[in-house]
């Protein structure tokens, strides 16, 4: 597999979030295309360590390059465990006091 | 056409058709299962690049612990009753069009570029191995990996005094 299938899985991917985001009204979905959007990104990421380590090895049949990729993949899904934490936290709270999870209920910050 | 190439077209197709229906069902624990499928699909492409410690954590991490706390919350709302919003339809309309606009222009800019020929290592390579990663997160990475220990200590604060009912309002 060439790198090319990888970039159009991961904007494609990308894209569908984009989208969910524009369109649904629900805010725990939207809640969700975020997550969508982070996971294309780790796969890219994960895709283009693999590909660096490929010239990397072809010259130096011992080096390690593109640990780095996968360890920075490791620290995002670490932000993201916090920031999901946090972000449900803030819904639930909404919740209780609009009793929606619709967003368009959310512009009292206008009045 | 190898069995890596038939496993990477069945995860694509997987992962890109749970990823509409995410966004196309009614239903938010529908929406949420399917983004479980979605995950797991990931995972697999993970496996089929050799990066084995990051599919396990997507795992756990991802559909298990924070899909199991979406479930939660959406089933602690009980949403199912009523409070069907009124959609535009041509909000819903614009969106997919600014969406499938971005699809495009990414796509259009990065389909010409010199790298997009290069090889990807599949199925081989120990860079992906936990003895490898493990190595450098812990030599090299140790102060990042403290400092989000401190994040997520942060976090779990935050989040109980945010979801914590507000005394003063109702006394």
């Amino acid at each position: 597999m060439t790198i090319q299938h990888y970039i159009f899985l991961a904007v494609a991917l990308f894209s569908i979030g984009v989208i969910g985001v524009l369109t649904r009204r629900n805010i725990i979905i939207i809640f969700m295309c975020i997550e969508l959007m982070l996971n294309a990104v780790n796969l890219l990421l994960v895709a283009f360590s693999k590909m660096h380590s490929l010239a990397a090895t072809a010259a130096d049949a011992a080096s390690k390059a593109g640990t780095e990729g996968q360890i920075f993949v490791f620290f995002i899904m670490v932000v993201a465990a916090a920031e999901v934490s946090v972000g449900l936290a803030i819904i639930v709270m909404m919740y209780r006091n609009t009793h929606s999870v619709d967003v368009n209920f959310l512009n009292r910050l206008k009045h | 056409m190898s069995i890596t190439h038939l496993l990477f077209w069945f995860l694509t197709v997987l992962a890109l058709g749970s990823a509409l229906m995410v966004i196309f069902s009614k239903n938010p624990v529908h929406s949420i299962l399917w983004l479980i499928g979605t995950f797991f699909a990931i995972s697999g492409h993970y496996i089929l690049l050799n990066a084995q410690f990051l599919a396990i954590v997507n795992i756990i991490v991802y559909a298990g612990a924070i899909m199991v706390l979406f479930l939660f919350v959406v089933m602690l709302m009980n949403l199912n009753t009523s409070a069907i919003p009124v959609k535009n339809k041509w909000l819903g309309f614009a969106g997919v069009i600014s969406g499938g606009c971005l699809l495009l222009v990414l796509t259009a800019a990065l389909k010409d570029t010199a790298v997009m020929r290069n090889d990807v290592q599949m199925n081989t390579g120990d860079i992906g191995l936990i003895h490898n990663l493990g190595m450098v997160l812990f030599k090299d990475y140790v102060l990042p990996f403290e400092v989000s220990s401190v994040l997520f200590l942060s976090a779990m604060v935050g989040a109980m005094i945010i979801g914590k009912k507000d005394t003063n309002e109702t006394s």
